[in-house]
């Protein structure tokens, strides 16, 4: 179930890396914002976690935009590594406001999805992660269309792939990177709002879902939106599976041990070319 | 004149690469534009297309000064640019890669009608629409960049070495493309390297020397003068 989420998560890290090659290591730090903000809205308003992914989706893509016009822009032109210290600098500056305005405590909305436990085929899943899976599903086929049957997303798949000659079709390259930043972090507030009922938010938990992100974005193969889902379940179930024949303090470890073997005899991922 | 362009100087940093430009173009004209490498012949296009603002000089389309718009607005008025290298995007079928030439367009049934048009210029394109472009041939590449600049409908049509790296006989396919493109009404100026070819093709044609027009003058003629076959054409005629 954690594979699908972090499926979605892995394509929303990718499709930066796909259209703009730059890494997003704030990633999980909007992830984290997204999942205060659905922490606060069952707070104050009672609503149910799952609930709030459109809501996160429609504010995290405001987010996103905002930041790449006032940040990534500016950096766009600069060399490589002032956009990757760019977005670690947000990384910074997100989690220690978080950590300034919520302190270090783990807080977490109540959810009857998150009591609730389904037997599918033998297998008791609890209710909160089997509808964070499919959503993460939806999230990724909603985008998938997106980018596969709509003008907006044939020009992104297109500006991904050489950025002169779509600006030569009169593609605006800097209207779809601001897009792409939203499509990002929207699906960051998606994850958000799926994995709210039952994990705990604190300033710290964008690392959870970040480096297994990025792990499944390079087993996916670098920058393939497409891979990255596949990388994700690849995450997923060897997270799963090898807590289960281990101890579950070893789970992350084996998941890289995974993945420097998979990067080892196929350094471009398992679908990548 | 359809465009014109006067005394028009353009660099890349402190380097000038081109040192005072004049020529024109009539509607409905092919003219070509040769010259050793380094003449300035690939940037003299960039700087039409909006991809390089000219440091001096004027670029008029109909009379209207368009020099240092950008390549959007310089779509908007009809001029579209096909590049030097293979611009076509691979992991796109050849379909959506004639959509996306249409990208300006409201992607109404005219849009669709027009691929149908282009698609039946280029049979070998029609019978592969749903295949990705990465598995063209060159030929096919450039049939296709063609394809999709001509989605405009465009006044101008800017080519920079439509037959580089090409067959011969995939060259006298393309060069014959463009003739029925002139024959359509389409205006192109078109950078080459092979000058025999292109001259044979072109109504007028300039011959660039270090970023300075050097030789203009009827196709035909150029081709029968001793100053451009020796320079140009190898020397025998």
């Amino acid at each position: 179930m954690f594979g699908g989420v972090i499926g979605l998560v892995a394509v929303g890290v990718s499709l930066i890396w796909g259209i703009m090659d730059l890494i997003n290591f704030a990633y999980g730090e909007y992830l984290m914002w997204a999942m205060y903000l659905t922490f606060f809205l069952w707070a104050t308003l009672g609503l149910e976690p799952i609930l709030s992914a459109p809501i996160n989706a429609v504010v995290l893509f405001v987010a996103g935009v905002v930041t790449y016009r006032f940040v990534i822009r500016a950096v766009l032109r600069g060399p490589i590594f002032a956009q990757m210290l760019s977005t670690f600098g947000l990384l910074v500056l997100l989690r220690y406001v978080a950590w300034l305005l919520f302190r270090p405590d783990d807080r977490q909305a109540q959810s009857v999805l998150a009591t609730s436990v389904l037997t599918v085929g033998g297998l008791r899943v609890s209710g909160g992660e089997l509808v964070a899976f499919a959503g993460s599903l939806l999230a990724t086929s909603v985008l998938f269309a997106f980018l596969k049957c709509t003008k907006t997303g044939k020009a992104l798949r297109a500006l991904a792939q050489d950025r002169e000659a779509a600006v030569a079709l009169g593609i605006d390259a800097d209207r779809l990177y601001a897009l792409a930043w939203g499509l990002s972090t929207a699906a960051a507030g998606v994850a958000g709002g799926l994995v709210s009922s039952f994990m705990y938010v604190n300033p710290l938990v964008g690392d959870v879902f970040l480096l297994p992100a990025f792990a499944a974005v390079a087993l996916g193969g670098f920058g393939n939106v497409y891979g990255a889902v596949g990388g994700g379940l690849v995450i997923g179930v060897v997270n799963v599976t090898g807590g289960t024949l281990t101890v579950p303090k070893v789970k992350l470890a084996l998941v890289y041990l995974v993945f420097l073997g998979v990067l080892f005899l196929r350094p471009k991922g398992l679908w990548g070319r | 004149m359809l465009l014109t362009v006067d005394d028009v100087h353009a660099s890349y940093g402190r380097f000038d690469v081109l040192r005072g430009i004049t020529l024109g173009v009539a509607a409905g004209e092919i003219v070509a534009v040769l010259g050793p490498n380094g003449a300035g012949k690939s940037t003299l296009l960039k700087t039409i297309a909006g991809f390089l603002a000219p440091r001096r000089g004027t670029i008029r389309l109909g009379g209207e000064q368009v020099g240092g718009l950008r390549p959007r607005a310089l779509l908007d008025k009809g001029v579209t640019y096909v590049m030097q290298r293979s611009s076509i995007f691979g992991k796109l079928t050849i379909l959506e890669n004639l959509e996306l030439g249409a990208y300006i367009r409201p992607w109404t049934s005219e849009v669709m009608q027009d691929i149908e048009r282009v698609l039946l210029l280029f049979p070998r394109l029609a019978e592969r629409r749903h295949q990705r472009a990465e598995g063209l041939s060159g030929g096919e590449r450039r049939m296709l960049e063609i394809g999709r600049a001509l989605l405009l409908n465009p006044k101008l049509l800017l080519l920079d070495e439509p037959t580089m790296g090409l067959a011969p006989l995939v060259m006298d396919l393309i060069f014959e493309k463009v003739l029925e493109l002139r024959a359509a009404g389409t205006t192109v100026l078109m950078v080459e390297q092979n000058a025999r070819l292109a001259l044979e093709v072109s109504d007028r044609a300039y011959v660039l020397e270090q970023g300075q027009t050097r030789i203009e003058g009827r196709g035909q003629e150029l081709l029968a003068s001793d100053a451009v076959r020796r320079a140009y054409l190898g020397g025998a005629r």
